[in-house]
């Protein structure tokens, strides 16, 4: 799996981090998203999909 | 274009509607009805315009997140929920679009950082514990809303503004006009714009001697040039109004429907497990859905969803409560609460670059609330018949006025 983030998209609302904290963090300065990893790992792959699907501005997007 | 024929109009319900007598928690029978016949209606509003209301789930989420969808109050065809004010002084980012939208939320959006929210932790349960000492110690009965629920997220949101507690009176005052649907537009200007001039004269003053909080951070922003005094104001009121009328009504609502099914309430008392907590939490966010007036927007273009097709310049509303009891999207019994289901993806917060900003701090609260009230006061229970409690069917946000509640 290859995940990818639109940061220009992203509303800081932080789901993603919820989901999956193992995948993704919020900058300091303003809340936006950022990808720790976009090859996670077999184990946080359920979580990923969750968090593309909470996503409330769909900024995050999976390659399979 | 919009049908806006007397005749027309005449034929089709008025929204909002009422709920069915005895029934407080449930959406009007007649819009679950409508939304069994397919994801959109029409409805008519106070100014005889009709526009579509989306009852369903799945075409909510996806309107909603649609670019080709406006926010913009100011547009021709936004279904307004009371005549728009001809100046903009009153408008903050949940009615603006990108890229204005974004510019101004982004300012804001630093403190409701899960991991900035996650550090409140201590410091909120701090709140709550202090306010059920001074409940077990204080007279009984006791109104639950003016005690416990308006004090808590009252004191959260002004610490992270910044905003003195001490005039907590007048800013709860002015805020319970501007969410009511039933004051005049004048009175509602009124209230907003005291509330704005409270802001203003703040941010100046945090712009003298700053603070480590929000209204300080808009302060430096506006020193800097990149904010006006106007926009700070605005944004102060708002999430001041946000902080408070939100929380405190799914604290209290929350807490009569969980009174009301007494064997979930045992269930959520006797847990330790914050999965759990963390579960009723979204459901009572589900069930109760109590921003119960619709989201608002108009269509930029035509519109092809669900067989069906939007015009550019068509209002939509969501009637996110009635998507919240979709069968499609939560197939087990919808209309019932059940704090042990899956609930996590409900749309009580909106959906879309104007889900609410807030939503990490409110979760936090609630999650310590449901978490502590029922298990250091374990009798609690209603001091009052529920025909006799008054319910907030005049408001944007529904609730409770008051809560008898005695142990």
């Amino acid at each position: 799996m290859k995940v990818s983030l639109d940061q220009d998209r992203c509303v800081a609302s932080g789901q993603c981090v919820v989901a999956a904290p193992e995948v993704f963090d919020q900058r300091d300065e303003d809340g936006i998203a950022v990808l720790i990893t976009a090859t996670p790992g077999t184990s946080d792959e359920e979580d990923v999909r969750h968090a593309t699907a909470v996503c409330p501005a769909l900024a995050i997007h999976i390659v399979e | 274009m919009i049908e806006t024929t007397s005749s027309a109009s005449a034929e089709l319900p008025l929204f909002p509607m009422p709920r069915a007598s005895g029934c407080p928690f449930d959406p009007p029978p007649p819009l679950l009805e409508r939304q069994q016949e397919g994801p959109f209606t029409r409805v008519s509003l106070w100014d005889g315009s009709t526009p579509w209301l989306v009852t369903r789930y799945a075409e909510q989420r996806a309107l909603m997140a649609d670019p080709r969808v406006s926010a913009d109050i100011t547009r021709p065809g936004y279904p307004s929920s009371a005549p728009v004010p001809p100046q903009g002084n009153t408008i903050g980012f949940i009615l603006m679009d990108d890229p204005e939208h974004a510019r101004l939320r982004r300012m804001v959006t630093a403190p409701f950082a899960i991991k900035r929210v996650e550090a409140m932790r201590p410091r909120v349960r701090q709140i709550v514990n202090e306010l059920v000492d001074e409940l077990l110690s204080g007279p009984k009965p006791v109104d639950l809303v003016e005690a416990f629920a308006l004090p808590v997220p009252s004191l959260v949101i002004c610490e992270l503004l910044g905003v003195p507690y001490a005039d907590h009176d007048f800013f709860q005052e002015n805020s319970k006009t501007i969410i009511n649907r039933d004051v005049t537009q004048e009175q509602r200007l009124v209230a907003h714009g005291r509330l704005a001039e409270y802001l203003d004269s703040l941010v100046a003053e945090k712009s003298r001697r700053p603070k480590d909080d929000l209204l300080s951070q808009l302060a430096e922003r506006v020193l800097a040039g990149e904010l006006t005094r106007l926009e700070a104001a605005q944004m102060g009121v708002l999430l001041l109004i946000a902080g408070h009328e939100t929380t405190a009504n799914m604290i209290a609502l929350g807490t009569l429907a969980l009174l009301r099914h007494p064997d979930q309430l045992a269930a959520l008392r006797e847990t330790d497990d914050p999965r759990l907590i963390a579960g009723a939490v979204e459901e009572l966010l589900r069930y109760l859905h109590i921003t119960h007036s619709g989201r608002r927007r108009v269509a930029l273009e035509d519109i092809e969803i669900a067989g069906e097709t939007i015009r550019a310049g068509e209002g939509l509303i969501f009637a996110n409560d009635i998507g919240n009891r979709d069968p499609l999207a939560f197939p087990e019994h919808p209309d019932q609460l059940d704090i042990h289901r899956d609930a996590r993806h409900h749309v009580a917060f909106g959906f879309g670059v104007h889900q609410c900003l807030g939503q990490p701090l409110a979760r936090l609260e609630l999650h310590i609330v449901y978490g502590t009230l029922y298990r250091r006061i374990p009798t609690l229970r209603l001091a009052a018949e529920l025909d006799d409690i008054p319910f907030k069917h005049d408001g944007s946000v529904y609730g409770v006025y008051e809560l008898p509640v005695t142990w």
